[in-house]
């Protein structure tokens, strides 16, 4: 917990053993962020997740993974190697003043190493397992191996990803599924945690990171269970055949605007769009004579689309995404830059609301900008406060301060690879 | 059934498309009592948007609304009648948590700011989530999911470097699908806080500022090493093959994903060592990634030969990530692991008869959740007003001759 809070954090009473891996630390920064102690447990050398990309300054090392910081922000940082008997033994003496034990390890591995739950159990009854699997505990695929584009197939988002006459496709770089399940194992984490509070009595949370991307296909299971229809990819298909465009190129990348499919939307959001297409003298006649009560994808051809899809074609690529931006704000227009990474650091709104953090890295010597705290919260707020921990950053805070144990045990414990 | 980890909490829900009902439908899943306030007069959008039972449109067959109100309870109430607010007032104080997604200032324009709910009940939580915040000059801009998405950075770096960005999830409102995550814990954490304190809280969750937390390596990327992140279609820097394959059938699909040296040995041995799995350029992650076009045309030689479930069966066998490209069908009619664990449930409403809808992804070993059908518009009027909120049947028939209760 930050030593300067002054208010009592939410989660504050709590403490979480963090064993993940890169499949669930979400899991662990989000009780974090919320003011619980997590300690990110990891192995000595450190965990496999340090040597995702991108790096500081392109160092492969494992204190300067971009994707380490960013999702093991408050947590302190212990060393332990629960595949040693030493380090099962410290574990257990860990577990016994822990609320949460999060991980992440193949089915049964913990139960091989004599540390599965009905074990945690009998040293701590109240102790909550959550454990983060592509596929859950049991089951035809438990022993699976699911990395981000492995899950999101199976999961059923990538079949309508992408263009038709491609393959289906995923989101680059990091793995948002693991980040979905890390969601999920939070969620679940809590509500044991709630039901704990009133009965006393821990439990095994099981995620499975395949059922964690399946809500962001939105419509697509409906669409079979109430139509026996497969939803297809294609970008810019509409279920009536015509071709719309959601996409515009601008001065600087590509804006997200669009005319909707009937009038109440049309009518409300697209004469002040064509007004401001007009004071640059970018409006034709047609466009400004279109009624828009009677437009409907039904009635419409796409002949007609095609024609007032023109004007704003040339009006946006007059534009920046940042003019187009403070102009729908303006006029009140549902126009949206597609923003890169830069765009996200110079957004008036986030700046607005103080949501960038500045967080020390002293052993580099340098202030980084983070994204700060996910909610504003009245009485207890939630905060980012520290960056994440170096290997093995808090093993006398933990180890010697916390459970006690002396130096000379510190060091044998090192030497044996224990810790 | 046994208990559930929300047992005896009670919400007040004024939620629509999509962020708050998620919220609202894990916690009514695990327990929690949610009061969902609907009125006829605007009626959510999760009721009016298809997919519809057999194609035929109703405020009760939508897909959508039988996916995220589970185990809700529905009343019709006039707000916009000041006695509407009365009676949700009555409700609140009643109640342990409020929710809301409209845009910022609504609820204070209906006299159900935070500061007017502490005077019915000081210890209320409650939740407001729009998309980009309470504050700030974009408080009101309007918008959805999928602007959102566009304007929080995740459709940049979705789809293939040659070409325009493609929509994260098949045009659908990507970040309604990321805020949950963070609420639901946040509003659990609010219950254990009042525990221990009495007190409540207000919580103003941005879905905007809960997308960044899904993109923030690559904002850490810019902020240290100024570069702006991109598409890379299917491929990763650290594993080599890696990429949806077309498999035998049409447009079907495997995904395979070789992620070290020992995974590219047996990817070798699955192919029954073909000779081109020996040229040496293919025998180093760095080489395969330097002829990955080459490499990725082979690959797709041999899983062509094949139906993806075979590809996926014979690589995990040998250890190698692959997995089918699932559709609709293949996730609801077709997956023994999804069957297995229950995933899918089967419920019944009046009008559409049986569907199937899906729990949260997490299952709790001794409270686990369960899910009971949505309601139809106004299903709970009477038991809301009358249990609840203690009304008596006198009471009750002026507000229905009134039009408050819809």
């Amino acid at each position: 917990m930050h030593p300067k809070q002054k208010f009592e954090a939410m989660l504050g009473p709590y403490r979480v053993l963090d064993l993940t891996d890169e499949k669930g630390l979400l899991c662990g920064k989000i009780l974090g962020d919320l003011g619980a102690d997590v300690i990110k447990a990891e192995k000595p050398g450190g965990d496999p997740a340090r040597r995702i990309g991108p790096f500081y300054h392109d160092e492969v090392d494992p204190e300067k993974s971009l994707f380490w910081w960013a999702y093991n922000t408050n947590k302190r940082g212990i060393t332990i190697d629960i595949e040693t008997p030493g380090g099962r033994e410290l574990f257990k003496r860990l577990v016994k003043t822990a609320d949460l034990v999060i991980e992440s390890f193949p089915p049964g591995r913990m139960d091989s190493l004599g540390l599965g739950y009905t074990v945690l159990e009998q040293i701590n009854p109240g102790i909550i397992l959550v454990s983060i699997t592509p596929f859950g505990q049991t089951g035809p695929y438990r022993d699976y191996k699911a990395s981000d584009i492995v899950a999101w197939a199976m999961g059923g988002i990538m079949y309508v990803n992408g263009d038709a006459d491609r393959p289906p496709v995923r989101v680059s770089h990091h793995s948002q599924a693991f980040l979905h399940a890390g969601g999920e194992a939070a969620s679940g984490a809590m509500m044991a945690l709630y039901h704990r509070e009133i009965t006393g009595e821990g439990q095994h949370v099981d995620v499975s990171i395949q059922e964690a991307v399946v809500p962001p296909t939105y419509m697509l299971l409906g669409g079979w269970d109430m139509m026996r229809v497969n939803q297809q990819r294609g970008t810019r298909a509409t279920s009536i055949g015509l071709d719309i465009r959601l996409l515009w190129p601008c001065k600087d990348g590509y804006v997200l605007w669009f005319y909707w499919g009937g009038p109440p939307y049309n009518q409300r959001y697209i004469p002040p769009f064509i007004r401001w297409l007009d004071s640059e003298g970018m409006a034709d006649d047609f466009l400004k004579g279109f009624d828009w009560s009677t437009f409907e994808w039904a009635n419409v051809s796409q002949e007609v689309l095609d024609r007032i899809q023109i004007p704003p074609a040339r009006f946006f690529s007059n534009h920046t995404k940042a003019q187009l931006l403070e102009g729908a704000r303006e006029r009140g227009i549902v126009l949206y830059p597609v923003s890169t990474t830069e765009d996200l650091l110079g957004n008036p709104q986030l700046a607005a609301r103080e949501f960038w953090v500045p967080l020390a890295h002293p052993e580099l010597g340098i202030t980084v900008t983070y994204p700060g705290a996910f909610a504003r919260i009245s009485e207890a707020p939630a905060a980012v406060f520290r960056r994440a921990p170096l290997i093995g950053e808090h093993n006398r805070h933990v180890y010697e301060q916390e459970l006690g144990l002396s130096r000379q045990e510190m060091m044998t414990m090192k030497r044996a690879g224990v810790i | 059934m046994s208990k559930r980890p929300l047992d005896g909490i009670r919400i007040v829900d004024f939620g629509w498309f999509l962020v708050a009902p998620i919220t609202t439908k894990v916690l009514a899943d695990c327990g929690a009592q949610v009061i969902k306030i609907e009125t006829t007069k605007r009626v959510d959008i999760l009721r009016t948007l298809g997919p519809f039972k057999d194609g035929v449109q109703g405020l009760n067959r939508s897909f959508l609304f039988n996916q995220w109100m589970t185990g809700k309870l529905g009343i019709t109430l006039n707000l916009a009648k000041p006695r509407g607010i009365a009676v949700v007032k009555r409700l609140i104080a009643r109640s342990d948590i409020v929710v809301e997604n409209f845009a910022a200032g609504v609820m204070a324009k209906m006299g159900l700011a935070y500061e007017d709910l502490t005077k019915i009940k000081p210890d209320i939580i409650m939740l407001s989530t729009c998309m980009q915040g309470q504050t700030g000059p974009y408080s009101t801009h309007p918008g959805t999911g999928n602007t959102l998405t566009a304007l929080a950075g995740l459709q940049h770096i979705a789809g293939w470097p040659d070409r325009e960005p493609v929509s994260p999830a098949g045009n659908g409102p990507y970040t309604d699908y990321i805020a949950p995550h963070f609420c639901i814990p946040a509003l659990v954490a609010a219950l254990l806080y009042r525990s221990r304190t009495g007190k409540g809280q207000y919580l103003d969750v941005s879905q905007y500022e809960t997308a960044v937390h899904f993109m923030a390596p690559l904002v850490l990327d810019n902020v240290v090493n100024h570069r702006v992140a991109g598409r890379t279609g299917n491929r990763t820097a650290s594993a080599a093959p890696h990429n949806a394959y077309r498999c035998r059938g049409e447009d079907r699909w495997c995904v395979i994903a070789v992620s070290s040296d020992e995974e590219w040995q047996a990817f070798c041995k699955v192919v029954g060592n073909a000779a081109w799995t020996g040229d040496p350029k293919f025998s180093t992650l760095a080489g395969r990634k330097e002829h990955e076009d080459a490499l990725d045309s082979l690959v797709e030689q041999w899983t062509m030969r094949h139906a993806p479930e075979e590809v996926m069966v014979m690589m995990q066998a040998a250890g190698v990530g692959a997995g089918v490209v699932q559709s609709a069908e293949d996730l609801l009619d077709h997956d023994p692991q999804l069957r297995h664990r229950r995933f899918f449930r089967r419920l019944h409403n009046g009008e559409v008869g049986e569907h199937r809808v899906h729990g949260p992804s997490f299952a709790l070993s001794k409270s686990p959740w369960e899910l009971a059908a949505a309601p139809v518009m106004g299903e709970h009027n009477e038991h809301v007003l009358k249990e609840i909120a203690g009304m008596s049947d006198e009471e009750i028939a002026e507000l229905v001759v009134e039009g408050v209760i819809e």
